[in-house]
């Protein structure tokens, strides 16, 4: 599988957020089982809604202060910017069906 | 065409059926849903599953044992069973709108995190409180933090959350732990480590973010407020068996009930294994045991039906 999501760090997030399309950020870390569940659908939504919607990936361990500055405190935890503001909040895994159906909104 | 067989659930019993299964040419479609390798994903190092004498840790032995399944074909969908109907064969299973049909089932839902049920509990859920504490811990680096839960999970992850934590309470309703010796003197010789005995969580206190917990001694009846910045469970599993009710016979817990001796469920061609059936034993290994006397327990009923 190709790679449509995008890496983001620390140095990057705010420009990544600030994105013209609405972001999808989602905060994991290796040592969090769940998160990993989260991994195929999002490369899929990503793949399948190029140009409508950018899914970041931010590893938590490596990019502390992000995680830190929104308050994240429980992974995998996901959340919808737009231009630049936080708009949605989704704690915990979610199949690819229920993440199609939280992102509906804010692609058109 | 109708499956041969179809395994609902991916933690060591459904790996191991479809394993075995998938050795015994029965070409099988596993269901692996949304906790994908089951309770083992939320755990750290495991010390007791045997052939590991470093120990492995567990989404390492779970992604071990999909290969090893994947390899001799199983065919794996990524997604929760969303509803059953056991009353003819094929078997029909749901995954939202598509239908799979099948000779016969192999259910390895296991079981699922217990929640207490109290107020501010899954309004602060992901805002301090987790049943997760592998997942979770890394967050609460110098905070103090509380753990419900008298069992050898709530042992091993109060010690895991010391990692991180500056202090963890452990607050059990009762005054002696049910966890094994070894656990229970583990946690409570560490330095970082205190236990609230007899006491029970009556609420998850905090706005935005918890703040602390409405703690009640159960000898005394009174009531105090612990000052916590994180909250976590540890009090057990339930079976995941709400899409079986009314299709199998389940026990008042709400486990499967099989035939003593097998696997076999009260639906002739439905096999159950693993924590789903086990509320006693409730280890890797034994799930993994069950999981492969289903998987032969299916092979001999398809040659005879």
């Amino acid at each position: 599988m190709g790679q449509s999501t995008v890496t983001g760090t620390d140095a990057t997030f705010a420009e990544l957020i600030g994105s013209d399309i609405p972001t999808l950020v989602d905060f994991w870390a290796e040592w969090c089982g769940p998160c990993k569940m989260m991994d195929r659908p999002l490369e899929e939504i990503a793949a399948d809604r190029a140009g409508q919607i950018q899914i970041v990936k931010l590893n938590v361990d490596e990019n502390p202060s992000t995680a830190m500055q929104y308050g994240v405190m429980s992974i995998p935890t996901m959340m919808i910017f737009q231009a630049g503001q936080e708009k949605k909040r989704l704690v915990g895994a979610r199949s690819k069906a229920q993440l199609e159906a939280e992102i509906a909104s804010f692609v058109s | 065409m109708a499956e041969k067989v179809l395994v609902v659930g991916s933690g060591p019993a459904g790996l191991t059926a479809a394993i075995y299964a998938a050795r015994a040419d029965l070409d099988p479609l596993m269901i692996e849903g949304m906790e994908r390798g089951g309770q083992l994903m939320l755990t750290t190092e495991v010390e007791n599953f045997p052939g590991f004498p470093e120990g492995i840790m567990g989404p390492e032995l779970m992604d071990s044992m999909r290969k090893q399944a994947e390899r001799f074909g199983t065919r794996i969908v990524s997604s929760d069973v969303t509803k059953v109907d056991l009353s003819s064969r094929p078997f029909k299973v749901w995954v939202g709108d598509d239908l799979y049909e099948a000779e016969s089932l192999i259910i390895s839902t296991g079981a699922s995190a217990r929640w207490l049920g109290i107020p501010g509990e899954s309004r602060l859920r992901g805002y301090g409180v987790s049943a997760c504490a592998t997942c979770d811990g890394f967050f609460f680096r110098d905070r103090e933090i509380a753990i419900v839960g008298g069992g050898d999970s709530a042992m091993e992850e109060a010690i895991f959350l010391t990692k991180f934590a500056s202090k963890v309470t452990i607050v059990h309703r009762r005054e002696e732990f049910r966890a094994s010796k070894i656990m229970s003197q583990r946690a409570l010789d560490h330095p970082k480590i205190e236990v609230l005995w007899n006491t029970t969580v009556e609420e998850v206190l905090g706005d935005d973010l918890v703040t602390g917990l409405r703690v009640k001694n159960v000898k005394t009846g009174e009531s105090s407020t612990l000052p916590v910045e994180g909250f976590f469970l540890a009090i057990g599993h339930d079976p995941n068996t709400s899409i079986f009710q009314d299709q199998l016979d389940l026990d008042p817990s709400g486990y499967i009930v099989t035939d003593s001796g097998s696997t076999k469920t009260s639906v002739d061609g439905v096999f159950a294994a693993g924590d789903v059936v086990d509320h006693y034993y409730q280890q890797a290994v034994t799930a993994a045991g069950m999981g492969c006397r289903a998987a032969i327990d299916v092979e001999h009923w398809l040659n005879e039906n």
